[in-house]
């Protein structure tokens, strides 16, 4: 696998997840109690082998940046290859609206004429997964295809599901149809946006694109040209969550207090990194009262908490109550406050005897730093 | 700047911890995990990194493998440097001599001179790696060259029935040693060295040589190098450290430092973000309480699954406790995983060791309490019973 490069291509999805990526990517959104959403498909990546991995963000990158470093967490620290974070051109930044992947891929000529890997694998930076993708590579070598897809079965039933073209595929998996306009075919298979090609066929589309105008690589290039393009579909299993919005990043969070997707989705096939912090063991007072809940390290925990998950260095003072809520990175709940089907920021404070209340399917979303 | 440092560290880790019985059969007592997510020896070289220090040699000789994994490079303590670091110093054999053990702890320091040489610097700090504490070394500096002293000794005052464990000074009005007794079997008083020590660096180097030409020495600070100073009228200063440290000697007194730590008022604040014990962090995903389950007054970890009932316990990374189980007073290393309904009490479990379900771990002895030690990667199968150490 030292000869596949890995493209985590990060784009702008601010609309969607509102307050949690006002000051931050989507990628860089803090996930399941220690981890950023990023931390999924770059282990899935590591772990599978993948030495090279390009991050292409498009703005709001600092806290992505901070978080990824030198790669070390994920073992990318290498002489040759290892991470490279690709922030856009100014030029394009400047632009009034986004012209569209390609243009970023374009930006990075030089980049991929180094890169001495053969095939490369592009993934959005929103996925919550742990993929084997050596099986994939080895699947997409096999057929011969131009651009391999993934396609989830049964996700039309998955809520919030943010695809929903179906494709239909032939007993090998060769793509026979994949639909312009969803709603056409029938069958259970859902495109989902991760690609394999090779460099070269990368590269070739990306000349030819700036020739004809071609901006987004999938819809103007794979969709557009379906017929002439030999397409293969490589089938996501295990648990798979693309976040785009607050409702589902709230349930992909609560599904992780199912111990059988846990133990599915942090150690199978392989586990998933992340930067490590220096933070002591989690204190439980005499008199702490907590239930169904996850909890990372630095905690201290005084009041109840019920079904919810706390990140690190998280303080839950006496008398205080937490249910259903997930609460990030050093927020404090203080004396008797009730926090209920609520996503805390980091470094939220909610004050003495304070009540912040959501609803079931409409969590209320607190930002980073606020004090209620 | 030149290759000159004003101070560096070296950091004795050669203890064999004979009392702590199969807990240090595989590692030097430095290397025994402690509170939750540590090693004994995070303390020392954090309280370097706290206290400004960037050069730290390690001295070690007695089952160096997991302490020379634990420490590395030195990444976790910001001590991968280009220039000092932390280096490991195992006994080595000398151009045109034979190889030799460390004998004792200035033995140590002194064929490691070539070492100090290196970094030319102006004072040497020797530590213990066998404590647990934290403690600004730049503050005892700043006291020693105060003091003008030739050697500072930290001390701290411990409980007049443990005073003969250690070495025990007196002192006069100034602070001036004018006396010092190793382990007196009858202690005069209770201050007692913490193994702390900050030397000129020449005065350091001459010692040692003199020491190491006098025949009978036993090559060790306390019971040779300190009197032998104190005798040639040396200025050897008490500097006074207030606050939590421990020695762990024996099984009990591991199990009772880490039950320290449930206690707010331990004066060990592992929480005090401006001095921050570092360690090897372990990539786990975080802990999970089970419906069901319940904890109090405890620590735990990331990568504990718990479905029991854990009260005044210590839970390492990575531990699973089946449900119906009840942990009191226990600490319980990484990996262990114990099954359902089983009853563990006053125990010390080792790391990845199994215990089956309906299994009872509790000694009779409450006052003083025995406590039980289960070894590492131990199979008990379900229904076993120990109810004490003692065959």
């Amino acid at each position: 696998m030292k000869d596949v490069m890995g493209i985590v291509n990060v784009r702008i999805q601010d609309d969607i997840i509102r307050v949690l990526t006002d000051f931050r990517c989507i990628a860089s959104v803090p996930f399941g109690g220690r981890y950023r959403l990023i931390d999924f498909i770059l282990s899935s990546m590591t772990n599978s082998g993948v030495q090279k991995v390009a991050v292409f963000t498009l703005h709001k990158y600092r806290s992505l940046m901070d978080h990824l470093g030198t790669g070390k967490s994920w073992d990318l620290n290498r002489k040759e290859d290892g991470l490279y974070i690709l922030p856009p051109n100014v030029f394009y930044y400047s632009q009034t609206s986004y012209p569209g992947d390609i243009r970023s891929f374009y930006s990075q000529m030089d980049f991929f004429e180094h890169s001495k890997q053969k095939d490369v694998i592009i993934s959005p930076g929103n996925l919550v997964c742990n993929l084997d993708l050596r099986e994939a590579i080895a699947f997409h070598r096999k057929s011969g295809a131009d651009v391999t897809v993934f396609y989830r079965e049964d996700a039309e039933y998955e809520p919030d599901f943010p695809w929903k073209r179906k494709l239909k595929v032939s007993r090998n998996n060769r793509v026979l149809e994949l639909e312009e306009e969803p709603g056409t075919l029938e069958g259970n298979k859902v495109l989902v946006e991760i690609f394999i090609m090779s460099k070269l066929f990368l590269l070739e589309t990306i000349e030819n694109s700036i020739l004809n105008g071609a901006g987004d690589l999938f819809q103007d290039v794979i969709l557009k040209d379906r017929d002439k393009l030999n397409i293969y579909a490589y089938p996501v299993r295990g648990y798979f969550a693309a976040i785009n919005s607050i409702k589902r990043f709230y349930r992909a969070n609560m599904d992780l207090l199912n111990p059988a997707i846990r133990q599915n989705l942090f150690f199978q096939p392989g586990p998933i990194y992340t930067k490590v912090k220096d933070e002591p063991s989690t204190k439980y007072a005499t008199g702490s009262n907590v239930f169904n809940s996850l909890l990372a390290n630095g905690c201290l925990v005084e009041g109840t908490v019920e079904n919810s998950i706390l990140f690190r260095g998280v303080k839950v003072k006496k008398g205080a109550f937490i249910k259903d809520s997930i609460i990030m990175q050093k927020s404090e709940i203080e004396e008797d406050a009730r926090v209920e089907y609520a996503i805390l920021d980091k470094e939220v404070t909610v004050s003495r005897g304070k009540e912040i209340i959501g609803r079931e399917n409409g969590p209320v979303v607190i930002g980073k730093r606020k004090k209620l | 700047m030149g290759t000159t440092k004003e101070w560096i560290a070296m950091l004795l880790a050669g203890g064999e911890g004979k009392r702590l019985g199969f807990l240090t059969s595989e590692m030097a007592k430095p290397a025994l995990p402690f509170g939750g997510k540590y090693r004994i020896i995070d303390f020392a070289l954090s309280n370097c990194t706290n206290s400004g220090i960037d050069t730290v040699g390690v001295l070690t000789q007695y089952q160096p493998l997991i302490l020379n994994a634990h420490i590395g490079i030195g990444i976790p303590w910001d001590l991968d440097r280009k220039h000092g670091g932390v280096s490991i110093l195992a006994p080595f054999l000398k151009y045109g001599e034979e190889g030799k053990w460390y004998r004792g702890t200035a033995n140590a320091i002194y064929q490691n001179i070539c070492f100090i040489d290196k970094y030319d610097p102006h004072y040497v700090l020797v530590l213990s790696g066998d404590h647990i504490y934290k403690m600004d070394y730049s503050l005892m500096l700043k006291f020693h060259k105060e003091k003008q002293a030739d050697l500072t000794i930290a001390v701290i005052e411990v409980p007049w029935n443990e005073a003969s464990r250690f070495g025990i000074m007196h002192t006069d009005s100034e602070g001036r040693i004018t006396e010092f007794q190793e382990k007196p079997a009858h202690p005069q008083g209770n201050l007692a060295s913490m193994g702390v020590y900050i030397f000129g660096t020449e005065i350091l180097k001459q010692y040692l040589q003199a020491d190491n030409e006098r025949a009978g020495s036993g090559n060790d600070f306390g019971k040779d190098v300190i009197p032998l100073m104190l005798d040639e009228g040396c200025r050897i200063f008490a500097y006074p450290f207030q606050g939590y440290w421990k020695d762990v000697g024996t099984i009990e007194s591991l199990w009772e430092a880490n039950l320290d730590l449930l206690s707010s008022e331990n004066g060990l604040d592992l929480f005090d973000r401006n001095w921050r014990i570092y360690t090897v962090n372990q990539n786990q995903p975080p802990h999970f309480i089970a419906p069901g389950a319940k904890i109090e007054n405890s620590l735990a970890n990331e990568g504990c699954e718990i479905f029991g009932e854990v009260s005044n316990s210590v839970l390492f990374t990575g531990v699973h406790i089946g449900e119906g189980t009840v942990i009191k007073d226990s600490v319980i290393m990484t990996n262990v995983r114990i099954g359902r309904n089983a009853r563990i009490e006053r125990a010390i479990i080792d790391e990845n060791a199994i215990i089956g379900d309906e299994c009872l771990i509790c000694s009779e002895r409450k006052d003083p309490p025995e406590i039980i030690l289960v070894r590492e990667n131990m199979i008990l199968p379900e229904n076993s019973v120990i109810r004490t150490t003692s065959p």
